[in-house]
């Protein structure tokens, strides 16, 4: 029976895939299972698995096209299998095939028998062993006799590919070791040896090719900080970031997490407490309610606690991460789930670039997410996606808590209640309006400096608002 | 320091360790009067008469085992095999006495037997005379073997071989015995079992080999130095007990390894080497390992099919090249 190659979601939040290659080419044995190509969603590049066995009859969508879930793709049916009624229902721009013709590939199989059977060694003559006899029955790219593929120079023959149809990845063994001493990903490596081998030099190539940790602006001298606190030119938002940068995981990043998932379980998490000066906050969410007012909105605390954390976030991408086993996932978008309980239990709507936004935006959409939360309205892609998370008891008057954090994000802030207390300022007691929080974190991905120089930033923020703009 | 040839160096050998020891003798085909078939024992039997210098009929198997008898019983002889081609004769008393006498005795008796003589082939002398007999030897344990390929390494292998308690098979090189080189006067040059030479120091490629190859070796290391890439060659030197660490440490310095050898690829030491390296470095390897061999068929007696069979410079060059993806 034929089975449909079906566009899947591949992610929660994902609409439509981008084919980044086939792994099976048409006319290959498929087993169910088996993976059939790679898949591009809105969040990382993923596996397409075949849900029947057969012979993938037909490829539907190009490398690089791009089709919306649930869209047919493919087609997986036994050799004589009338299909004609599939394809029918196929998108336009069906029934262009994206590889040669099977024949074609027969042909380029017996090709590569005749070359090893040219360089017969004088070994396999004493062993009676046919050379012919173990020509490779499948490769990436067909080769004619005594031509090596290499890397595409001018046109000319297109560089095989390190990853095999059936997904094995061609590697030299110290590539390998390399590879997963450094974190890079195999699949993502040009192999430039024999028949596309991934060798050393091409591991060297992608570490140097690897994009580097943003490197902090220089200091623009023309901005002059306002006196507390001290103006720090590392806080100045990067400039264009990439939409997901895949940072490699170290061999000792690597220890550390194996180690603390056995001592803490599958998310080892520790906690970071900072109290702030609510001050200056309480009083820039008065004057900009003040000017609000005539429109009829108006903002929380919470609003702007969004809006620092989110800045803070940008200016702090390591901690705007997810664990990735091999990689950290660094998001270079920042999407703030907002904890909001309904009737038993909570949700997280999701302020989609809040660090793009500002607080009386923000504070209308959280006020919608909220109300359609607590009547359990929200549609998948509003509750998933966050790249941090932030939980508020403030209201319930709890003074600080810890809270949970949400996989895969790295880390949650749990914020207490702005209170009246004594502190001492400039060898004075003086009250003032105090705000604890208290950041849970993923140590996988966070360490303890990293998170309190988040924090840092963030007190700044919340201390002298204006800093958010320098 | 004095330049000698090869022959001379291992004659020197000779001639100092039967100085130094009234046990060590000599026994051979034409070692005495005639002065060896290669010159190797010039001299020897004027200085030590011919209860130490002992020719003998053409018996391989006859003196073998007279040589294996004599060093039960407390003598070091030297057994000069004229080529190893003519030791296939002998071979039921090399593999079977002096490589086993020690075990089967339970240490009773020890065998501190020496055998000599040329392996590998010279020029046209066809397919019974021309063999490199490295490999049949290694197959047996029991025997400790090793292939000098400079005339220093001559004199310091062959006194360290006479001073083994154990026996030890020499193979020298019918084309090496004219090679020039410096040696150094020391009396107590010994090159001990399972040492090995780096005669090159390369980064890009590690070239392994011994004996008459280290030359062929060195040749194509020098022309694809012209090319900037920078093989190493190590010189095994001893085949058994083998120098794993140095065959290691070349690996891990330059991940690629082509064996070169004289003799036959089936089986041979190449084969060896490269699973050694298989199994203890596999994880440095960026490319498998490319052996060169003489051609797996008995010697031509044609000259120009003669240098096809036989490895060569433009054949190292060209594993190197595919070892390094070139």
């Amino acid at each position: 029976m034929a089975t449909k190659v079906h566009m899947e979601a591949l992610s929660p939040t994902m609409e439509e895939g981008q084919l980044v290659r086939w792994l099976k080419g048409e006319g290959d044995q498929v087993e169910e299972g088996d993976i059939l190509a790679e898949v591009e969603t809105d969040k990382a590049t993923m596996e397409l698995v075949a849900r029947g066995s057969g012979l993938l009859r037909k490829q539907l969508l190009k490398e690089g096209g791009t089709a919306p879930v649930g869209a047919v793709i493919g087609v997986i049916a036994g050799p004589d299998e009338d299909i004609a009624a599939i394809l029918k229902e196929a998108p336009a721009g069906a029934g262009e095939p994206t590889h040669a013709p099977p024949a074609e590939r027969k042909v380029g199989a017996a090709a590569a028998g005749v070359a090893a059977a040219d360089k017969t060694e004088q070994d396999r003559a004493a062993t009676g062993v046919q050379a012919a006899a173990e020509a490779p029955a499948r490769g990436p790219t067909p080769v004619p006799p005594g031509i090596e593929p290499r890397r595409a120079a001018g046109g000319g023959v297109e560089a095989a590919r390190a990853v095999e149809p059936d997904g094995r990845v061609k590697a030299s063994p110290l590539a390998r070791r390399l590879a997963a001493e450094t974190g890079v990903e195999l699949r993502r490596v040009q192999g430039t040896g024999p028949g596309g081998r991934i060798t050393k030099r091409d591991i060297e190539a992608a570490l140097a090719a690897a994009p580097a940790p943003a490197a902090p602006a220089a200091p623009a001298a023309a901005l002059v900080a306002a006196a507390p606190p001290p103006y720090r030119p590392e806080l100045r938002p990067t400039a264009a970031m990439p939409e997901l940068e895949e940072v490699p995981v170290s061999q000792m990043r690597k220890t550390i997490a194996k180690r603390l998932v056995t001592s803490i379980g599958p998310v080892p998490t520790f906690y970071l407490t900072i109290e702030v000066d609510a001050g200056r906050i309480v009083e820039a969410r008065e004057r900009v309610n003040e000017r609000l007012a005539g429109r009829g909105e108006k903002t929380s605390i919470n609003d702007f606690l969004i809006k620092a954390v989110a800045e803070a976030l940008r200016r702090h991408p390591e901690v705007n991460s997810a664990w990735g086993e091999n990689v950290i996932r660094r998001h270079g978008r920042v999407h703030i789930g907002v904890a909001v309980a309904v009737e038993d239990g909570l949700i997280t709507p999701v302020v989609r670039d809040a660090d793009r936004k500002g607080v009386a935006q923000i504070a209308r959409e959280v006020r919608e997410l909220a109300g359609r939360a607590r009547e359990k309205k929200l549609a998948p892609d509003e509750y998933t996606g966050a790249t941090f998370s932030i939980s508020n008891l403030g209201m319930f008057g709890i003074e600080e808590f810890t809270a949970i954090i949400n996989p895969p994000e790295a880390a949650i802030l749990a914020v207490g209640q702005v209170e009246e207390k004594p502190v001492v300022a400039d060898g004075q007691v003086v009250v003032r309006p105090r705000m604890r929080m208290t950041m849970s974190c993923d140590h996988r991905v966070v360490d303890g400096a990293t998170g309190a120089r988040f924090l840092q930033t963030l007190r700044d923020f919340l201390e002298e608002p204006t800093m958010m703009l320098a | 320091m004095a330049v000698m040839t090869y022959r001379e160096a291992l004659g020197q050998a000779l001639a100092e360790e039967m100085e130094r020891d009234p046990d060590v003798f000599l026994m051979g085909e034409e070692v005495g009067v005639y002065q060896g078939a290669y010159k190797v024992s010039k001299g020897l039997l004027d200085r030590f008469g011919e209860l130490r210098v002992v020719d003998t009929p053409i018996t391989e198997l006859g003196f073998a085992g007279l040589g294996v008898g004599a060093a039960m019983v407390g003598l070091r002889p030297v057994i000069e095999f004229m080529t190893f081609n003519f030791s296939l004769l002998a071979l039921d008393q090399v593999f079977n006495s002096a490589a086993k006498v020690r075990y089967m005795s339970g240490g009773q008796f020890k065998c501190p037997i020496v055998f000599r003589g040329p392996t590998g082939a010279a020029l046209q002398l066809s397919a019974q005379h021309s063999q490199a007999l490295e490999s049949p030897y290694l197959h047996f344990p029991g025997l400790k073997l090793c292939t000098p390929a400079t005339p220093a390494d001559a004199k310091g292998l062959l006194k360290a071989a006479i001073r083994d308690d154990d026996p030890v098979v020499v193979m020298e090189g019918e084309l090496l015995y004219a090679l020039k080189g410096e040696v150094p006067e020391d009396r107590e040059l010994l090159v001990p079992p399972g040492t090995a030479e780096v005669k090159r120091p390369g980064s890009d490629v590690s070239i392994i080999t011994h004996g008459k190859m280290v030359h062929v070796a060195l040749q194509a290391a020098a022309k694809l130095e012209q090319e900037e890439i920078d093989a190493e060659v190590l010189d095994l030197r001893w085949l058994r007990p083998l120098d794993i660490e140095a065959a290691l440490a070349t690996v891990y310095k330059t991940n690629r390894v082509v064996c070169v050898e004289e003799g036959w690829p089936y089986l041979g030491v190449g084969a060896q080497i490269s699973t050694l390296i298989q199994e203890e470095a596999f994880d440095y390897l960026d490319a498998p390992v490319v052996r060169v061999t003489q051609a797996d068929v008995p010697m031509p007696y044609s000259k120009n099919l003669e240098k096809l069979a036989k490895p060569s410079v433009e054949r190292v060059i060209a594993a190197c090249h595919k070892v390094l993806y070139r």
